[in-house]
C-alpha cells in the first residue's frame, strides 16, 4: 500500500514536471516577455522604454536559463526559468503581473477556503442526488417513469449551465427575493449567499450524471450475484441498495473523482456569476486582465490538485471494494 | 463582380460537407455499414433530430459563402481598378437583407411597433415621455392600435400556410426517394406510399421526420411572414434584429462543434493505435503525454492557450485583412486549441481497443504473413475502431457547443464581434438584471441553443445505440409497459 502510494506520487511528480515545462515553453518560448508586455500595456502607448520598465518591475528582464552576470548558484536561480517555473514546486508563486494584484500565494490561500465552502457541498450533494435519482430510475426500469426520467435527463443536459444560473438568479433572487442576488460574507451568513449557487450547480449537472450513473447501475444489474440475491428472496429495494449500488460505486467514484480538483479550484462560472471571491473568479479576473502570471500559476495548481485527487480516488477504491489490491 | 472570400472556417465547413458526402457514398457501397446506419434512424427521436440538424446545417452552410461587394468606382480612380467593401457578407446575409437593413435605434419588444424605452417627443405642441413608433417595424400601420393584432394574425397565418405548403411539397418531392430505401413502400403508387408513411406502417419511422418537417416548416413560415413587417424576436440595444443574430450564431456553433471534434481525431487515432500496437516504451511515452495534457483542468489549459494566441495575433496583424478575417482566425485557432487539448479521452479508448484487437486471430494471421505493421494498423485495426471514433465524434459535438458558451463567458471564446450563443447569453445576462426585464435576446439564445444541442444529443444517442450493441440494452423503452410483463416474458423463456 505504502509502496503503491509512493510510486503514484513519484509518477505524479513526473506529470507535474511535464505540465510545468509545457507551460513554460508556451508562455516564454512561443511568445516572449516582450510580446506579453506589449499586449498588457496595450494600444498605441507601447514604447521600448515602457516595455523595459514593465519587464524590470516583474523580473522578466532576467536571462532565460543561465545568468552570467550573477555569481555562484545565483547564476541558476536568478533566471526566469528558475523564478517562474522551478520555484512553483516549492509553492512560491511570486507576484501577479497587473499593478494592483499582489502576491499570488497569499491570494490563493485566502480564496481557496472560499472556493472550498462552495465546492465541497456541491461535490457531496451532487454525488448523493445523482446517485439517488439514478437509483430511482433503475428501480422503475422498463416503465414509463424510467422513460420519462431519461427524457428529462437528456433535456436537462442539453441546457447550458449559464441558462440555469441566469434563470435561477432571476427567479429566486430577483422575483421571489429568497436570497441575495450575489455577493459573499464570512462566517455563518455565507450560507445565504451559497445556497443558490449550490442548488443551481446541482441542477445543471444532474441530467448528465444521473444518466451516466443509471447506465452504470444497469451494467451491474444483469450480473449473477444480483440474480442470487433475488433468488434469496430479498426485496428489490434491498437488492439495489445493498448489492447493486455497492458494486456500481467503483465506476461512479471514478467519474465523480474527475470533479475533485474543482472542489479546490472552484467553479469559474458560478463564482463569477454570484460574486463569490474564490479561485474561480480569480482566474476569470486574471483572464480578463490578461494577467499571465496568475493563469500560469493556476495551471500548475490545477494539475497538482488533479494528480492528488486521482491518487485519493485510487485509495478510495480499496475502501469501497476490498477486492482491489493496489500494487 | 464581388470578391469571394474563403475564410479558414468556410474551408473547414465545406471540406466537412465533402467528407460527409464521401462517407455517405462509402456507406452506400457497404451493405453492413448501411444496415447499421438504418438502425440509427429506426429510432424516431434520431429521425426527428436529423431533420432539425439538416435544417440548421443548411443555415450554417448558407452562412459559409462569403464575399465582399465591389464599391462603385470613385471619380479619378484608375480604370480596371476595383475597391471592395470592408464588410464581409455571406449568402445568408443577402437572403436576410431585410432583417439586416431594418435596424432600429435601440431595444424593442418582439413583434412590437413601439420602442421599448420612453423618449421625449413633442405631441400636440406639448413635450411628453412616450414610447416612440419604431422606424421600420410596423411602420406600414396607419392606425396601429386597431390594426396591429389583425395585421399580425394575417401575416402570421399567411406565412404559416406558406411554410406548411413548402414543407408538404418538400415531403412529396422526397417520397420517390423514400420508396427506394423503404421496402414497405416498394411498388406502391405515390398516394398509397404517402398513406403508409403517415400511418407509420414503415420500417423506418418516416412519420416522425415528416411531422418534424411540418412543424419546422410552419414555424419558419410564420417567422418569415411576420418578419416582413416586424422584428419577430425583437431587437437588441443597438437595434439589431435578434432573430438574425440567432441564425448567425448557428454557424459559429457548427464550426466549433464540427471543427474542434475533427481536430482531435488525428492525434487520438494515430497515437492511440500506435500506443496499443507497439506497447513498451512507445506506449509509455504516449501515455505520459496524454496524462500530462489531461491533468490540467480543461478550462485553464484552454484559457492559457487562448491568451497566447491573442498575443500571437497581436504580433502578426498581416495575417488578416478585415475584422471578419481576424475573428475567423481566432475561432479557427480556438478550434485547434480545443482539438489539441481534447484528444486524451479518445486516445485512451483507442489504445485499449487496439491492445485487445492486436491479439485477435486475423491480426495474428496478418503478422504471420509478414504484413508490415503500419499496413496492419491501417487495414485491420483502423476499420475496426472506426465505430468508436464515430460515436465519440458525434457525442463530442453537442458538448462542444455548450462549451463554447462557457468559454465565451469566461472571455476566451469566440471574438465578441462574431455572433455566438455564448455572446448572446452574455448580453442577455445583463439585460435580465434590468427593470423592466429584457427577456427576448436571452430567450432566443435559449430556444435555438437547446433545439440544436438537444437534436445533436438525440442523434448522437441514436448513433451510439446503433454502433454499440451494449449501449442499446441500456436504453429506456417506451413500448414495454411494465416490469411484470418483462419479468413474465423472461420467466416464460426460462421455463
Amino acid at each position: 500500500m505504502l509502496r503503491y502510494t509512493l510510486r503514484r506520487l513519484l509518477y505524479g511528480f513526473l506529470i507535474l514536471l511535464g505540465v510545468n515545462l509545457a507551460t513554460f515553453v508556451l508562455f516564454f518560448q512561443v511568445n516572449t516577455p516582450d510580446d506579453m508586455a506589449r499586449l498588457n500595456i496595450g494600444g498605441k502607448r507601447v514604447t521600448p522604454e515602457l516595455i523595459t520598465k514593465w519587464k524590470v518591475e516583474r523580473g522578466y528582464d532576467r536571462p532565460m536559463y543561465w545568468n552570467d552576470a550573477a555569481a555562484g548558484s545565483e547564476r541558476l536561480t536568478r533566471t526566469i526559468f528558475w523564478e517562474r517555473s522551478v520555484s512553483l514546486f516549492a509553492l512560491e508563486f511570486g507576484r501577479a503581473d497587473s499593478e494592483s494584484a499582489g502576491d499570488i500565494g497569499a491570494e490563493v490561500r485566502e480564496r481557496m477556503a472560499v472556493s472550498l465552502k462552495l465546492a465541497l457541498p456541491v461535490f457531496l450533494l451532487q454525488l448523493i442526488a445523482s446517485t439517488a435519482f439514478a437509483l430511482g430510475l433503475v428501480f422503475f426500469r422498463g416503465t414509463r417513469i424510467d422513460f420519462w426520467g431519461v427524457v428529462l435527463c437528456v433535456v436537462m443536459l442539453s441546457i447550458s449551465a449559464l441558462f440555469y444560473i441566469v434563470v435561477g438568479q432571476y427567479l429566486f433572487a430577483r422575483v421571489l427575493k429568497l436570497v441575495p442576488v450575489s455577493g459573499y460574507a464570512g462566517g455563518l451568513s455565507a450560507v445565504k449567499f451559497l445556497v443558490l449557487p449550490v442548488l443551481l450547480s446541482l441542477a445543471s449537472r444532474l441530467g448528465a450524471e444521473a444518466r451516466l450513473y443509471r447506465a452504470m447501475l444497469l451494467e451491474e444489474i444483469g450480473k449473477d450475484y444480483v440474480r442470487t440475491a433475488r433468488a434469496k428472496g430479498l426485496s428489490e429495494l434491498r437488492v439495489l441498495a445493498r448489492h447493486v449500488l455497492r458494486n456500481a460505486m467503483i465506476p461512479i467514484l471514478t467519474s465523480a473523482g474527475g470533479y475533485l480538483p474543482y472542489v479546490f479550484l472552484g467553479s469559474l462560472v458560478f463564482e463569477s456569476f454570484f460574486g463569490i471571491p474564490g479561485l474561480g473568479s480569480y482566474v476569470i479576473d486574471a483572464i480578463g486582465g490578461q494577467d499571465f502570471a496568475i493563469v500560469r500559476t493556476m495551471v500548475f495548481l490545477g494539475s497538482l490538485l488533479y494528480i492528488l485527487s486521482y491518487i485519493l480516488v485510487d485509495l478510495a477504491y480499496t475502501w469501497v471494494d476490498p477486492r482491489v489490491r493496489l500494487n | 463582380m464581388p470578391k469571394f472570400v474563403l475564410l479558414w472556417t468556410d474551408a473547414v465547413i465545406w471540406l466537412g460537407l465533402a467528407a460527409t458526402l464521401g462517407y455517405a457514398w462509402q456507406v452506400r457501397r457497404q451493405p453492413q455499414l448501411a444496415a447499421t446506419w438504418r438502425k440509427v434512424w429506426r429510432d424516431a427521436a434520431a429521425m426527428a433530430a436529423t431533420v432539425l440538424l439538416l435544417a440548421f446545417a443548411a443555415v450554417a452552410l448558407l452562412d459559409s459563402l462569403h464575399f465582399r461587394r465591389a464599391l462603385p468606382p470613385l471619380p479619378g480612380q484608375a480604370a480596371g481598378q476595383v475597391f471592395y467593401a470592408t464588410r464581409t457578407e455571406s449568402l445568408l446575409d443577402v437572403l436576410l437583407t431585410p432583417l439586416v437593413e431594418r435596424r432600429e435605434s435601440t431595444y424593442s419588444r418582439p413583434l412590437s411597433y413601439l420602442g421599448f424605452t420612453r423618449e421625449s417627443r413633442v405631441v400636440n405642441g406639448e413635450p411628453q415621455r412616450i414610447h416612440p413608433r419604431l422606424e421600420h417595424a410596423g411602420a406600414h400601420l396607419t392606425d396601429p392600435e386597431n390594426d396591429w393584432l389583425g395585421d399580425l394574425a394575417l401575416r402570421g397565418a399567411l406565412g404559416l400556410a406558406g411554410g406548411l405548403i413548402a414543407a408538404g411539397l418538400l415531403g412529396l418531392a422526397a417520397l420517390p426517394l423514400l420508396r427506394r430505401w423503404e421496402p414497405a413502400l416498394a411498388g406502391l403508387n405515390l398516394s398509397a406510399a404517402a398513406r403508409q408513411v403517415l400511418a407509420d406502417r414503415t420500417d423506418l419511422p418516416w412519420r416522425a421526420g415528416v411531422i418534424t418537417l411540418a412543424v419546422l416548416g410552419a414555424l419558419t413560415g410564420a417567422a418569415v411572414g411576420l418578419s416582413t413587417g416586424y422584428h419577430v424576436l425583437g431587437t437588441d440595444n443597438l437595434g439589431n434584429d435578434v432573430l438574425y443574430q440567432a441564425l448567425k450564431s448557428l454557424r459559429t456553433a457548427f464550426v466549433i462543434g464540427v471543427m474542434a471534434s475533427v481536430a482531435t481525431l488525428p492525434f487520438a487515432i494515430a497515437l492511440g493505435i500506435l500506443a496499443g500496437w507497439y506497447r513498451g516504451w512507445v506506449d509509455e511515452v504516449i501515455q505520459y503525454v496524454y496524462t500530462v495534457l489531461s491533468s490540467v483542468p480543461n478550462v485553464l489549459l484552454i484559457a492559457a492557450c487562448v491568451l497566447m494566441v491573442q498575443v500571437f495575433l497581436d504580433k502578426h496583424p498581416e495575417l488578416f485583412e478585415t475584422g471578419a478575417e481576424r475573428a475567423d482566425l481566432k475561432i479557427f485557432m480556438l478550434c485547434l486549441i480545443l482539438g489539441l487539448t481534447g484528444w486524451a479521452g479518445l486516445c485512451r479508448l483507442l489504445r485499449g481497443e487496439t491492445l485487445k484487437l492486436r491479439e485477435l486471430d486475423y491480426v495474428q494471421a496478418a503478422t504471420a504473413f509478414g504484413v508490415a505493421p503500419l499496413r496492419i494498423m491501417r487495414r485491420h485495426i483502423l476499420p475496426n475502431v472506426m465505430h468508436l471514433v464515430l460515436i465519440n465524434t458525434v457525442l463530442d459535438f453537442s458538448g462542444l457547443i455548450l462549451y463554447e458558451a462557457v468559454l465565451s463567458y469566461v472571455g476566451v471564446g469566440v471574438d465578441p464581434s462574431m455572433n455566438s450563443f455564448g455572446g448572446m447569453i452574455n448580453l442577455g445576462r445583463d439585460q435580465m438584471s434590468r427593470d423592466p426585464l429584457i427577456w427576448w435576446s436571452f430567450s432566443a439564445a435559449f430556444v435555438f441553443m437547446v433545439a440544436l444541442v438537444l437534436a445533436a444529443n438525440l442523434f448522437a444517442d441514436g448513433v451510439r445505440d446503433a454502433f454499440d450493441p451494449r449501449a442499446r440494452s441500456l436504453r429506456p423503452r417506451w413500448r414495454s409497459t411494465s416490469r411484470t410483463a418483462a419479468a413474465a416474458q423472461t420467466g416464460g423463456a426460462g421455463a
